[in-house]
């Protein structure tokens, strides 16, 4: 502790590992999708087993437009169903957080909510809603505030006791340590759950849509299959995956801005497997 | 009840600290651990006290207990002619570790106490500018000209209790107190931060309670040392120090402070065998 130096700020220069570490994903990606043509021309699979990534980017590009249309729509309901989970997941985070009767009353029936399985609750969401969008927002939003509560509750839990003295000792009130202390302590466990979070709400919405709804990426992949257009399919699969990076790489960036605190540049800029 | 008796029939003998036989027990149901048994002390305003004792004799307890973090279960604990019920907020405190907010640059953690302490608290949006000049005083005092936007981590642990030290001077407390805040530390920057204290104590003048086992420590900065007994605590020496301001860390090995740390080293065996 003591030996630390002030240079100690930022990493070693290794641009050039640094620059095949950006490419990296990309080149395995790539790769993945040549070995799957190989395989799949090599094995002489159907198109209506397994389509390769050719006859999948053909019939993306056949149905651009429709894809767009159900993605932006998947996307819509995925971010709305986010948006409200962070804003409930931090508020219900931080109230059961910070008080032990809360975290101990509350915390059992959290779980056991969080155990249900959310596709069982799509069909009651279409009995009070309607099939289309609320049900996709709602289960969305079902999905992806737990992991947010659960992360913020802990960091506001695990505080330091020294580091609450702190700021008691000066005769703070309670909710200017949570505000001082409890908040930011949690926030590298609030960014982490994002990166969780945004990847279940697509999952979330996705289920919803094949269940039940006229438009989205999973209304679209249901009736692309039924009709046996397996590569429109398998399209639809490529696209949600596109977005849920998308979201999980600005989720990633905006982390390292708001707590590169936490990691100290140690690990920063790696990808971590979300759960 | 009968503390605030004892202490309204002799006000003309209040301290500006007044322990009055303060007991406290951990645990809620009386059978936890004696932490200090009928403590009675009494600071004067600007005065330096050190209370030294052997390990686990109650003296960070007894820290807790002036500071009001934790509430005495018998007894009166009178500061600044009011009985303590909450924690302070005339208080600065300095702990064992330097505590600061990692996710806050030195300057920043330096300035948390004004964001909590009134007057300082709604001042501080109109008069960022000059409270931000005083930090930088303070800082430059302890030789940390040049930090102020560095983060904890890349401060070496002599430097982050300089600046724990800091925060516990900005707000201009009537009280400072000190639990074993060098403790850490390695010899040299131990008694290069006694001296940073003692200039910091004689241009300022707070009443100071300096916890420590380092008996030198004690002898060169205190004005008065009192000898805690083993668990569970009570004060069973008190003797003044003869010295002269501003003392010379040489002093510390004249003949008179050498007999004085060899009386408190006996009153401690002493205290240590009594247990």
């Amino acid at each position: 502790m003591s030996e630390s130096t002030p240079s100690r700020g930022r990493r070693r220069p290794l641009s050039r590992n640094k620059a095949f570490r950006r490419l990296l994903p990309w080149l395995v990606v790539v790769a993945l999708f040549l070995l799957w043509q190989i395989s799949v021309d090599a094995f002489g699979i159907e198109p209506f087993v397994l389509p390769g990534p050719r006859a999948i980017f053909a019939a993306a590009w056949q149905w651009h437009w429709s894809i767009l249309d159900n993605a932006w729509q998947t996307f819509m309901e995925t971010a709305i169903g986010f948006l409200f989970a962070i804003a409930f997941g931090l508020f219900a985070g931080v109230a059961i957080g910070s008080s032990s009767l809360a975290y101990d009353g509350l915390y059992p029936a959290l779980i056991g909510f969080n155990t249900i399985p959310k596709v069982a609750v799509v069909p009651i969401l279409v009995i009070w809603f309607g099939i289309g969008t609320v049900p996709a927002i709602i289960t969305a939003f079902l999905l992806s505030f737990f992991p947010i509560l659960v992360n913020v509750a802990t960091g506001i839990a695990t505080v330091e006791p020294e580091l609450q003295d702190v700021l008691r000792a000066l005769g703070a009130t309670r909710w200017q340590v949570i505000a001082k202390v409890g908040l930011p302590r949690s926030m590298p466990y609030f960014f982490a759950s994002l990166k969780v979070a945004i990847t279940v709400a697509f999952v979330g919405s996705i289920v919803a849509e094949t269940v039940a709804a006229n438009k989205g990426i999973g209304n679209f992949m249901l009736v692309a299959s039924s009709r046996f257009e397996v590569p429109l399919a398998f399209a639809g699969l490529l696209v949600t995956s596109a977005m849920g990076i998308g979201m999980y790489v600005i989720a990633s960036a905006v982390e390292r801005r708001m707590t590169g605190w936490a990691t100290r540049g140690a690990n920063a800029g790696m990808f971590s497997p979300a759960g | 009840m009968s503390s605030e008796a004892t202490a309204s029939e002799r006000p003309a003998m209040r301290g500006f600290v007044d322990l009055d036989r303060v007991s406290l027990r951990y645990g809620e149901d009386g059978d936890g651990t004696l932490a200090l048994q009928d403590t009675s002390m009494r600071v004067d305003s600007g005065e330096f006290v050190a209370v030294v004792g052997p390990s686990g004799c109650g003296k960070s307890t007894l820290m807790k207990v002036v500071t009001g973090l934790w509430p005495a279960t018998a007894g009166g604990v009178i500061v600044n002619g009011k009985e303590v019920d909450r924690p302070l907020s005339i208080t600065g405190m300095a702990f064992q570790n330097p505590t600061l907010l990692p996710w806050r640059t030195t300057l920043e953690n330096i300035m948390l106490p004004l964001e909590i302490v009134q007057p300082h608290r709604s001042l501080l949006k109109r008069e960022r500018a000059s409270y931000r000049a005083k930090a930088l005083d303070l800082l430059a005092l302890v030789g940390l000209k040049g930090f102020e936007d560095k983060f904890p981590w890349q401060l070496s642990g002599g430097m982050q209790q300089r600046a724990s030290i800091c925060r516990a001077l900005i707000h201009d407390p009537s009280l400072l107190m000190l639990d074993e805040p060098f403790g850490a530390l390695d010899m040299f920057t131990r008694e290069e931060l006694w001296l940073a204290l003692q200039d910091l104590w004689l241009a300022r003048r707070p009443t100071v309670i300096l916890v420590t086992h380092d008996l030198r420590e004690a002898v060169f900065l205190a004005d008065r040392i009192l000898v805690m007994s083993a668990r569970p605590g009570r004060i069973v020496a008190d003797r003044p120090v003869a010295l002269p301001r501003p003392r010379a860390l040489s002093m510390t090995y004249e003949p008179y402070a050498v007999g004085l740390v060899q009386e408190l080293r006996n009153h401690i065996s002493a205290a240590r065998e009594a247990q």
